[in-house]
């Protein structure tokens, strides 16, 4: 029951207190404006380059942009502790780590959703993309395992937050590592063969490319092979992220230190 | 002379200052290369080739100019107000916008590393042939624009004091300054109600003297219009300024809150 409490309670409370990011000053700019000109400066790029179709464009920059809660979030699970002050009781208090940092992806999660919908749904009616109603409950599964995905990966980037400070600077990397490699703009099978091998190990990659086939009218259960391996790479991800986390905090208590310089 | 002197010591300062920092000089470098790199892939991907590949590689590579003033400029003076400087710049004996630009200007220089750094990227790892018809016209096209996006930074600064969270605001208007100045996208081909926004904005103008150097065209009036429009960034800057340091000596705070 305790382990529950944190997993949801704690979660909750710790998504409100960290992620700054939810004052309507930053929330609209962010994850309102900002996602549907990522899908037009891409779409207007695709025209005069000549390649694809507007709903490629219009579904990998929409569903990437769950990325962006799920890393930076996660990131400032511990890197907002840090400022705050705070990340020494953290570490200190004998809370479960497992139900701790899950219970703080959970809302993640759900705003990284959220978000890629928002900019799909808005975007689509902009930019006239017909995506049928039959599409949209396939197409929302993909992006829930896309967002799963990408916090697993997100949970990653907190645990490398006990040592790197610049949490923001970390998790711009590595969405504009998945930007390019990701299959949002180019298919990876267009991509050279290095980069192939990279984006299979990549969240995203899979979720985005099986987005394209439900809206092309291919049914869940043809796409639940991408679907599974996307939500495996994010049980990878988290898994690697908790290991990560509890090696490096026993480092801390080893060294007596949380200060990473 | 003792003016220019100002700009040139406190340009260099505030350069090496970014340059040590890794938001604004690594990811200055990084983030807009990821862009870069896509654009790249997709225009390789459409056979792109001849002018049409050098107009992509001049437009993604002035992209990190733009990209490293945005949001570090609309937070410069949160920046300041956080250390604890910002009421010693205003109160300075020098004009309160004049001290900005050296401010703005190190962050479109920055810029400009990541501009050289695309550039190369595009010729080393997609073999884009960057034959540039008039080097000179180029190179004084890129200051001329360099200086023009630090201008519109420094209006951008000082409109967004009172914006607590403005870092979000210069994140946001990132990609749609891209798009609407031409940087990638010919403005003809953007809604017709795009083109007068586009028309007031410096960018516009030096990226269109960039591609028009680097094509063999004359970009002179395109540098024209772009010094013009900074020019005029630079009048609403000090107007905007003198009324916030009277605002601010008249509240007797520059606090927020």
């Amino acid at each position: 029951m305790n382990s529950l409490r944190l997993f949801f309670v704690g979660g909750l409370i710790s998504y409100r207190a960290l992620f700054g990011w939810l004052s309507p000053w930053i929330l609209v700019p962010t994850f309102l404006f900002a996602p549907l000109f990522q899908i037009f400066l891409f779409v207007y790029i695709g025209r005069t380059a000549g390649v694809n179709d507007d709903r490629f464009f219009l579904i990998g920059n929409a569903v990437v942009n769950a990325a962006v809660p799920c890393l930076f979030a996660m990131g400032n699970t511990i890197g907002g502790e840090r400022n705050a002050g705070t990340l020494p009781l953290l570490i200190a208090s004998p809370a479960k780590r497992v139900p701790l940092f899950l219970g703080r992806a959970l809302p993640v999660i759900l705003n990284g959703f959220l978000v890629a919908v928002f900019a799909l749904v808005v975007g689509a009616l902009l930019l006239r993309v017909d995506l049928p109603p039959a599409t949209w409950g396939g197409i929302a599964v993909a992006i829930a395992a896309c967002s799963i995905s990408c916090t697993g990966l997100g949970l990653l980037g907190a645990a490398v937050a006990l040592r790197v400070r610049e949490t923001a600077v970390m998790s711009n990397i590595v969405l504009g590592t998945l930007i390019v490699f990701a299959g949002v703009n180019v298919p990876v099978t267009a991509m050279p063969g290095w980069m192939q091998g990279v984006a299979q190990w990549l969240p995203m990659t899979h979720g985005i490319h099986a987005t394209h086939d439900l809206a092309a009218g291919r049914s869940l259960g043809s796409v639940s092979g991408a679907l599974l391996t996307e939500l495996l790479l994010g049980a990878f991800y988290a898994t690697l992220g908790l290991t990560l986390l509890r090696w490096l905090e026993w480092e801390s208590r080893a060294r007596a230190t949380l200060d990473t310089a | 002379m003792r003016l220019l002197r100002l700009v040139a010591v406190a340009w260099w300062l505030q350069l090496k200052m970014r340059s040590r920092s890794a938001f604004d000089g690594l990811l200055s470098l990084l983030w807009p290369g990821f862009f870069a790199t896509t654009i790249f892939m997709m225009f390789r991907q459409g056979d792109a080739s001849g002018p049409a590949l050098l107009s992509a590689a001049v437009g993604s590579s002035a992209m990190g100019i733009w990209s490293a003033v945005s949001t570090t400029a609309a937070f410069a003076l949160q920046m300041e107000r956080r250390q604890g400087t910002l009421e010693l710049l205003v109160l300075a004996p020098q004009p309160f916008a004049l001290l900005l630009v050296p401010l703005t200007l190190s962050m479109a220089t920055i810029g400009a590393y990541s501009m050289v750094a695309t550039l190369l990227w595009g010729r080393i790892a997609f073999g884009i042939d960057i034959s540039i018809a008039d080097p000179a016209a180029f190179v004084l096209a890129v200051i001329v624009t360099v200086f023009a996006i630090g201008m519109l930074g420094m209006l951008i600064a000082i409109s967004s004091i009172r914006y607590r969270t403005a870092w979000a605001l210069g994140s946001a208007i990132e990609m749609p300054v891209w798009l609407i100045c031409g940087f990638l996208v010919a403005i003809n081909d953007l809604p017709a109600w795009v083109r007068p926004l586009s028309a007031v904005l410096a960018p516009t103008w030096g990226v269109a003297a960039m591609r028009a150097a680097a094509t063999g065209h004359s970009p002179w009036a395109n540098l024209g219009w772009c010094l013009l429009t900074a020019a005029s960034y630079g009048v609403i800057a000090v107007l905007v300024s003198r009324w916030m340091v009277h605002s601010a000596r008249a509240n007797a705070t520059l606090a927020l809150s």
